[in-house]
């Protein structure tokens, strides 16, 4: 029996981050079926979603500056730029455009940026921290890069569900905070489990002889936290509600110092 | 004194004091700073409208034991300091609240 397979070419698909769906428009199926590929998990079936972005795809040729990345407020809208990106977000319109290469990086940081904005709006931030679920309380290994992040992720237990080994997403709910998994990953190349889970701990990694925890309190809890999270926006109004957001963190979930020789105890420490 | 003698919180940071210190962000560029108990004086003190050499006569010199002068040679360093970050505007005249805006500051 002859049979026919349609083979639909998209052009558009919804990516769920933290209950966020934004839509990404492109002409190229190709493209749109490399995110569904890279945001595998994320993927949202719903045709809602609470932004739109157009994404232009610059020819494969086109040269990429290696402009660290920029983000500023003009007139009505978000201008993001980067050495290999291009883009506009009008949050009052809900549209906005990114004009890049033929690649997952470039979109994966807008997202970023996107995301980091919109949850200022809330209260929340991303920080850079892994971050993993055990019995329904989510903890988060926070430091810069080579501090330990993806080394505990892979240190983790097997029921542990990996939110993140790289960018960790906090948003407050309910009077508590909560980590979201992201499909922002590290080294480890894996994309986080979509799932939410109130924060039990932070903890602020360092490497040493021994594992110890130490409790970090007052001025120092904000500070570590404070270096850790991202900044994208030079822009007072955005960096002032982070900045409160990051006291707020710091007077509701414990931070610790988690000193830790890279192998598998670690965990039992932790849990 | 070499320093413009007022000082006023610049409007495009984020600060909160924390027992004794203050922390203080940049809203320019989220760079932070962190200012001890001496120095937090000085910077709740910067209302636009005291000079500085009052706030340390009357805020530092009457609470620790030291001169006038070296006080206020270390303040007008660090008032220095945190204008070139753009965190503490600066003038010759007093700085209104209300037009505490960053041209003020050179």
């Amino acid at each position: 029996m002859p049979t026919l397979t349609a083979i639909t070419q998209r052009t558009d698909v919804v990516v769920e981050i933290g209950g966020l769906p934004i839509r990404l428009r492109c002409e190229d199926p190709a493209f749109i079926r490399l995110l569904i590929n890279r945001y595998a998990g994320y993927i949202s079936s719903s045709i809602e979603a609470g932004f739109d972005f157009e994404i232009e795809l610059a020819p494969p040729d086109t040269k990429c500056g290696d402009e660290d990345v920029q983000v500023k407020w003009d007139t009505d809208r978000w201008l993001m730029t980067r050495g290999d990106f291009r883009a506009e977000w009008n949050p009052s319109t809900l549209r906005g455009r990114v004009r890049q290469t033929i690649n997952p990086y470039s979109l994966d940081s807008v997202l970023r940026i996107v995301h980091t904005l919109l949850l200022a709006r809330k209260g929340g931030f991303l920080v850079h921290a892994s971050s993993a679920i055990c019995d329904g309380r989510a903890f988060l290994f926070s430091g810069i890069s080579g501090a330990g992040k993806t080394t505990i992720a892979r240190l983790a237990p097997p029921d542990a569900a990996l939110l993140t080994d790289e960018i960790s997403y906090v948003i407050p709910q309910d009077g508590r905070y909560f980590a979201v998994g992201t499909p922002f990953f590290g080294e480890l190349a894996r994309v986080g489990e979509n799932l939410r889970a109130p924060i039990d701990c932070v903890y602020l990694l360092a490497k040493g002889p021994k594992n110890k925890i130490e409790p970090i309190v007052g001025a120092d809890a904000v500070r570590g936290l404070l270096g850790n999270i991202l900044f994208f926006a030079r822009d007072p109004e955005f960096v002032k509600l982070v900045f409160d957001a990051a006291f707020d963190f710091a007077s509701r979930v414990p931070v610790r110092r988690l000193t830790f020789v890279p192998d598998m105890r670690v965990w039992e420490l932790i849990v | 004194m070499s320093v413009k003698p007022y000082l006023a919180r610049s409007p495009a940071i984020a600060a909160r004091v924390l027992g004794d210190e203050t922390m203080v962000m940049s809203g320019i560029n989220s760079t932070l700073f962190t200012l001890d108990k001496v120095a937090t004086i000085i910077w709740e003190s910067a209302d636009g409208t005291t000079p500085l050499e009052e706030i340390v006569k009357k805020k530092v010199c009457a609470r620790y034991d030291v001169s006038l002068e070296v006080a206020l040679k270390d303040a007008e360093l660090l008032v220095e300091q945190l204008a070139e970050h753009g965190l503490l505007l600066l003038s010759d005249q007093p700085i209104a609240q209300s037009s505490s805006s960053p041209k003020v500051n050179p």
